[in-house]
């Protein structure tokens, strides 16, 4: 039964009220409070220069960068057969991959995090493993580095690629992939010239998302990596808990705002297009 | 039907295609049990009676259970735990379900923008969304207050009941809730006897991704918990930030059973709606 304007204005408002109330307004407090800390405009500018052009503010932007870019890769590169498959199963063979992506995707990060941590750390495991069976001597660095922040976070953000990527597989007509086989085509070349073009917008979301995702990540990178894979997220939530340095957290915070906003942007353009495709 | 198996025949029709077929399914299979590996690990392990981690475990007991469940501060975890995400999961669904009935029904204009700022929390860095929140509450004295964090999650459990819900108001005839009105029904009747009833399960379904979603959370509980709210994944995180210990399996499995049970439950939900329901979807 459709609303007037003012039935919907009564409905949404509660929740419109609780996201201005304990989102938009805190965060923008936040900000503006803090570089407010600082002084007139001229003080701020000198102050962003300095941040943003620090040795360590520079370093975690190119690592969160450099390691957001290799999880997109590796969890695109795991999670289009994963999709595929999805996307072919049928009966219990659907159910229990979809089990193997549901699950992990509702369970909390920190236990999937602490699951990793079990399996990676040097007495983890993979290297008791690994010792037993004699394939090595000694036991391997796979944590508190970059290998364990990049498998940490693949294994978080991949149920997003997989189902962004199953949506856009389940859009594709079989019998486009049947004319094409059919016309004479080899496998190779249907995947190439007919599948992965109708699920090119699919892979542009999904990896934009896992992108999105992986620049604001804090758990897993702080749990998992090492010295040299600060974050920068980790570095905001440094400035807060060990100097309480409000107008440096608040500089760098508006960097990774403005980033992830502008990418959801873009994001929107191609999920539209996803939804729009589906049946 | 007839299309999916003349594909089959067509993949198969080559041996290459089958040596190809075969392989796939050999990589799913690996990367699936790769997905499924690192949760059945902790759950194993959680019921290992040996000292250190060993998988799989020479003997099994009860015995990181009786430290997690004996020690006084994570008993208060799990009731802190539960209270917040209960909490959470009443503001949400409740506040949640007005805004998608206003959303699915509603005629006004910006839609688009009012759904972009709904979802927004989903996307803006949960490190921002909880220091944003913790400045604010730093200054009003609200950091380690229950209901306070229960308010805080509810900001990201929102989005989520807002994509169940909008999709389970859109599968209700709106003509079912004219029908009603002609005879008789105020809007309060409608909403009472058609709307709820036909949308009973997917809020089920809400209600428990909302209170999953604040059991969960961790971040912005870690800014607003102090010392006096610790919240399950909170205590987990200062304990893993000190050692990899076996109790956190059993607490991690605590976490999985809950996850769990709220998978089945809401599986349980959608059959039920499955069958005692009628579909008022239109036809596509």
């Amino acid at each position: 039964m459709p609303l007037g304007r003012l039935g919907a204005f009564l409905l949404l408002g509660p929740s419109l009220l609780l996201l201005v109330l304990v989102f938009l307004v805190p965060i923008g407090w936040f900000i503006t409070g803090a570089l407010g800390e600082l002084g007139s405009f001229a003080d701020i500018r000198e102050e962003a220069v300095a941040v943003l052009g620090s040795r360590a503010v520079l370093g975690a932007i190119l690592n969160t960068n450099w390691i957001a870019f290799l999880v997109t890769v590796m969890v695109l590169l795991i999670g289009y057969p994963v999709a595929y498959a999805l996307t072919r199963a049928k009966g219990i063979a659907f159910t229990l991959i979809l089990v193997c992506i549901i699950l992990p995707y509702f369970t909390s990060v920190i236990v999937r995090t602490y699951a990793w941590m079990v399996l990676l750390g040097r007495n983890g495991l993979i290297n008791q493993a690994l010792l037993a069976l004699g394939i090595v001597d000694a036991p391997l660095d796979l944590m508190y580095n970059r290998l364990g922040v990049v498998i940490g976070m693949t294994y978080v953000l991949l149920p997003y690629m997989v189902l962004t990527l199953y949506s856009a597989m389940k859009a594709v007509d079989p019998r486009l992939l049947q004319a094409a086989e059919g016309m004479g085509a080899s496998p190779l070349r249907v995947f190439l010239k007919v599948f992965l073009p109708l699920t090119l917008h699919g892979v542009i979301a999904g990896a934009l998302i896992v992108f999105i995702l992986g620049i604001g990540f804090f758990i897993t990178p702080a749990l998992m990596g090492g010295p040299s894979d600060i974050m920068i997220a980790m570095l905001i939530e440094r400035e807060i808990e060990l100097t309480q340095n409000w107008p440096t957290a608040a500089l760098m915070t508006l960097v990774l705002l403005a980033v992830t906003l502008s990418l959801y942007a873009v994001y929107q353009r191609f999920a539209n297009q996803t939804e729009g495709l589906a049946p | 039907m007839s299309a999916t198996l003349s594909a089959r025949i067509i993949e198969f029709s080559t041996t290459g295609g089958m040596l190809r077929a075969v392989l796939v399914r050999a990589l799913v299979v690996l990367l699936c049990v790769g997905l499924l590996a690192p949760i059945v690990v902790v759950v194993v392990l959680s019921f290992s009676g040996d000292g250190y981690m060993r998988f799989p475990p020479e003997s099994f007991s009860f015995r990181w259970y009786e430290r997690f469940l004996g020690d006084h501060r994570w008993r208060n975890a799990i009731l802190n735990s539960v209270l917040v995400a209960g909490m959470t999961c009443v503001f949400a669904t409740f506040l949640g379900f007005l805004a998608a009935y206003a959303m699915v029904r509603g005629g006004f204009r910006a839609k688009g923008a009012v759904t972009a700022f709904l979802l927004a929390p989903l996307i803006v860095p949960h490190v921002v969304t909880a220091i944003g929140i913790y400045y604010l509450s730093s200054k009003w004295g609200l950091v380690g207050v229950r209901p306070w964090i229960a308010v805080s999650h509810a900001v990201v459990a929102l989005p989520v009941v807002l994509v169940i819900l909008q999709s389970a108001l859109r599968a209700v005839d709106p003509n079912l809730e004219r029908a009603a009105m002609i005879f008789g029904c105020d809007r309060w009747g409608v909403f009472r006897r058609v709307v709820l009833p036909l949308t009973l399960p997917a809020v089920v379904s809400a209600a428990l991704f909302s209170f999953l979603t604040s059991f969960d959370e961790l971040m912005i509980s870690l800014f607003l918990a102090g010392v006096r709210a610790e919240t399950l994944p909170v205590r987990i995180w200062n304990s893993l930030l000190l050692e990899v210990e076996p109790t956190i399996a059993a607490v991690s499995t605590l976490l999985i059973g809950v996850t769990v049970i709220a998978l089945l439950a809401d599986w349980g939900v959608r059959q039920y709606r499955a069958r005692a329901l009628p579909d008022t979807t239109k036809g596509p």
